[in-house]
């Protein structure tokens, strides 16, 4: 368990709620971590003043979500560190799987570039603004994103499994 | 030890002549067992299966009792090549660019599970086995094989380059047809 700086927390609280109104449409401490969930359009802002007023200088992970059911199926969670007050925060926006558009941090973080690359490549999700965006783990000319929940895990192509053998 | 039995086992092939002192046989025979005891594997190891073989080369087991201590990490000097391990769709064209930078005749013996078949990781980003790039002389099953295994899947392959297979196989029709069938030419 992480102890939380309640004192940070509700300054990053006051002075995010107060700027950006409705586009932050949920705050809370979920277990031991603050969550932000922040309107798509408004997330290099809101990254922005957390790393240079609040001073959470350092991008742990980038990642992406899909969620199935919900209407806005793909989602992106950062994490972020301030490292001088031992104090994380996690961010997550939502965006639809028919428009996978999401602007891009690596302005602000050099080391998202990577992370938006591996994003990108197992969800299809598009940072906006990205410098080269291309699959990084999976070979070229794969067509698909395979995290998605839409595909089988297991290799569609193979010849010798069958269903009665398997359980397929 | 008789001298009916040892004449025997001087035999190389089924037609050869033995006699006190001199031995007659064809040149192929002779130079498949040159070939067989001079072959110089390239490991390509990927997983646990190259920690197996890893103990296979080392003093326990040693490799070396089989004419192949030379260990090549060049594909240009060795005609054998070792895949142990997973080989991800991704890394699957790299093993077929090792495998035409190798020396004739290329041997190719897949070692464990994953390499034969894809093994446990029937996932979207694994080849289900290294012969849907290029093809395989010998298969050694296991997760992972035992040292054991090894040795024996290395002993078939030179029981091939010894006995089973022309000087030139590579210019036979039949395998022109397999390698075609990889796009190699």
């Amino acid at each position: 368990m992480y102890t939380i700086n309640n004192q940070l927390v509700n300054e990053v609280k006051e002075t995010l709620t107060n700027k950006f109104g409705d586009a932050i449409t949920c705050f809370e401490v979920v277990a031991d971590m603050p969550q932000l969930t922040i309107r798509k359009d408004k997330i290099t802002d809101v990254v922005d003043i957390l790393l240079n007023t609040f001073g959470f200088s350092f991008l742990t992970d980038l990642c992406g979500v899909h969620y199935p059911e919900s209407e806005n199926e793909l989602a992106v969670v950062y994490h972020l560190h301030n490292l001088a007050k031992n104090q994380r925060i996690r961010l997550k926006t939502f965006t639809k799987a028919s428009d996978p558009s999401i602007p891009s941090i690596t302005p602000l973080f050099s080391s998202a570039n990577w992370m938006e690359r591996e994003t990108y490549d197992f969800y299809g999700i598009v940072f906006q603004g990205h410098p080269n965006l291309r699959r990084i783990l999976n070979c070229d000319d794969m067509d698909y994103f395979p995290m998605r929940k839409e595909y089988a895990l297991e290799d569609t192509t193979r010849e010798d499994k069958d269903d009665t053998m398997f359980g397929r | 030890m008789s001298s009916n039995k040892s004449l025997t086992e001087l035999k190389l092939s089924p037609d050869d002549i033995t006699g006190r002192g001199y031995m007659t046989t064809r040149l192929d025979v002779l130079i498949g067992l040159a070939r067989k005891n001079s072959l110089w594997p390239l490991p390509f190891a990927t997983s646990c299966c190259g920690i197996e073989f890893m103990s296979t080369m080392a003093a326990h087991y040693d490799l070396a009792r089989f004419g192949m201590e030379r260990l090549s990490f060049s594909p240009r000097q060795s005609d054998m090549l070792m895949v142990m391990g997973t080989i991800s769709k991704k890394l699957a064209p790299v093993l077929q660019e090792v495998y035409l930078q190798m020396a004739e005749p290329r041997w190719v013996l897949a070692v464990g599970a994953c390499a034969s078949s894809g093994g446990i990781f029937d996932t979207y980003s694994v080849l289900q086995g290294i012969d849907k790039v290029i093809p395989v002389d010998v298969y050694v099953p296991g997760c992972p094989p035992r040292p054991e295994q090894i040795i024996d899947g290395v002993m078939k392959i030179q029981e091939l380059a010894h006995k089973h297979e022309p000087l030139r196989r590579r210019n036979s029709d039949e395998y022109k047809e397999l390698l075609s069938k990889y796009g190699i030419e």
